[in-house]
């Protein structure tokens, strides 16, 4: 048996099919993960993702230490509430995990993965030497997202007026604190939404809530196909240590101004960028297999400049046929990929498939 | 609990076999396999007339888990196809043995439906996995 979170009982409720998720016991889905996936494009689900780990960051320092910690800057945050995404990395530039960061009264929360929770926090706990800053766990809280494009009506209409007046004025990427409970406009699908981090005892009466609206469990199985189509990286699959973010089209997500600002792996993302740019550097691309098969993690890839990789593939509920994050030589023009033993060609295409229900790419 | 029909016959790798008078085995996946491999996206069929020998890969599914072969449970020469699901795939998971049927294939060896297993064997089978 591993951990459970607070709704695990809610899910075998739900029709679950519970597998092993980095040693918790989590519902992959309640029947069919293509239906879930679609009501979440189409409708509105919820997700019980109480398995990532919620560090608090407060004292003094609290800015400076994050500011050093983390590749994107905090420094961009200038009121409590607003979100930043960042990873955070070695001093060579490897991916230690990749995250959310939230200004609070109190200084930030940060939401790190489940699968990287002890290295995460021996390393933030590391860093904070020389600066007068805590980092506390909060394993007492749990997190539901909920995800569509009706998410927010859904969601808000079960507030009481307090709550739902801040939080229906919550712009993209904002977050309010309500008591005890952190509610913000972030999410993993591509789609409008919202998440809940709140005290462990209250999510079943809210995930009851959501339930009897008609907002409906969605699994990881549905969560892994959602973020893929929305390009978001997976950790442990897109990046992980040995990647630098250079190669996994997080570049954009590091802050390089102010020039004087120095985070842990500046001088060599900032080296690996220049061997990208000489080519000497892969990408993290968008695959699109029109035809029917399935592109899937592993798979080697073969294109004009060179081979590569494919880091996450699916088929892609939404568009009807496969996709994929890949790892290829940049400047490539054309690629194949074997499957089943037949090079078959596929698209290059920028790593973002669907927004808000609609194909974005061309 | 996944469902195991009575009077079908199974091989190991969860194809489930129907024989009718005239000789020609209907081949599918059983309940047990649909819902392993989840979501059925993709399903590959043979080509009709094509001659096969038993435990032969004719045919593919793809979920969105896996790609997972399907093979012929007996030899013969394949006579019919199921078309429906090359554009409703999710047939599969929804009739595994009805609807959702693969092929069908005209038996040339007779002793193959010796080699498969009845619906108790296959669900102890099941069970062990």
């Amino acid at each position: 048996m591993g951990q459970r979170t607070p709704l695990y009982q809610k899910h075998l409720d739900a029709g679950a099919k519970v597998v092993d998720f980095a040693g918790w016991d989590m519902p992959i889905n309640y029947g069919s993960q293509i239906e879930e996936h679609n009501q979440v494009r189409t409708a509105a689900g919820v997700f019980d993702v109480s398995h990532m780990t919620v560090v608090d960051v407060a004292g003094n320092d609290a800015c400076d230490y994050l500011r050093h910690l983390l590749a994107n800057d905090v420094a961009k945050l200038d009121e409590a509430g607003r979100a930043l995404y960042s990873a955070m990395l070695k001093p060579d530039g490897g991916v230690i995990d990749d995250l959310i960061v939230y200004r609070t009264s109190f200084g930030y929360r940060v939401v790190v993965n489940c699968a990287t929770r002890d290295k995460d926090l021996a390393w933030m706990q590391e860093q904070t030497t020389g600066f007068e800053a805590t980092v506390n766990e909060r394993p007492e809280l749990a997190i539901l997202a909920v995800h569509g494009p009706i998410s927010h009506e859904k969601a808000i209409g079960l507030l009481d007026a307090n709550k739902a007046e801040t939080v229906g004025t919550l712009k993209n990427f904002r977050g309010a604190e309500l008591g005890d409970w952190f509610i913000a406009r972030t999410g993993y699908t591509g789609e409008k939404g919202l998440e809940f981090i709140l005290p462990a005892a209250d999510a079943p009466a809210l995930w009851d809530q959501l339930l009897a609206v008609d907002v409906k469990p969605v699994g990881l199985g549905a969560r892994d196909t959602l973020r893929l189509e929305a390009g978001m990286n997976l950790y442990g699959q897109d990046m992980d240590e040995t990647t630098s973010p250079i190669v996994s089209n997080m570049a954009q997500t590091i802050a390089w101004e102010p020039e004087d600002r120095d985070f842990i792996g500046r001088a060599a993302v900032t080296e690996q960028l220049n061997q990208q740019g000489q080519g000497a550097l892969p990408a993290l691309t968008g695959l699109v297999l029109e035809e029917r098969g399935v592109l899937r993690a592993g798979q080697k890839v073969i294109t004009d400049q060179g081979e590569g990789v494919i880091t996450s593939g699916s088929f892609s509920p939404t568009l009807k046929h496969s996709i994929a994050l890949a790892r290829i030589p940049i400047d490539s023009t054309s690629c194949e990929v074997e499957l089943r033993g037949k090079p078959t060609p596929v698209r290059i295409v920028q790593p973002n498939f669907v927004r808000f229900g609609k194909k974005v790419f061309e | 609990m996944t469902k195991i029909i009575d009077d079908l016959k199974y091989a190991a790798s969860h194809e489930w076999v129907s024989v009718d008078d005239n000789g020609i085995a209907t081949v599918g996946i059983s309940d047990h396999a649909q819902e392993a491999l989840g979501d059925i996206v993709f399903v590959e069929l043979p080509e009709p007339g094509t001659t096969v020998n038993a435990k032969d890969e004719v045919s593919v599914v793809e979920s969105v888990k896996a790609a997972s072969d399907v093979y012929s449970p007996v030899s013969g020469e394949i006579t019919e196809i199921n078309e429906a699901l090359l554009d409703a795939p999710e047939t599969v998971n929804a009739s595994p043995y009805d609807n959702g049927w693969f092929f069908k294939i005209a038996i040339g060896e007779e002793a193959d439906l010796d080699e498969l297993m009845d619906a108790e064997a296959y669900s102890d089978h099941c069970g062990d996995e």
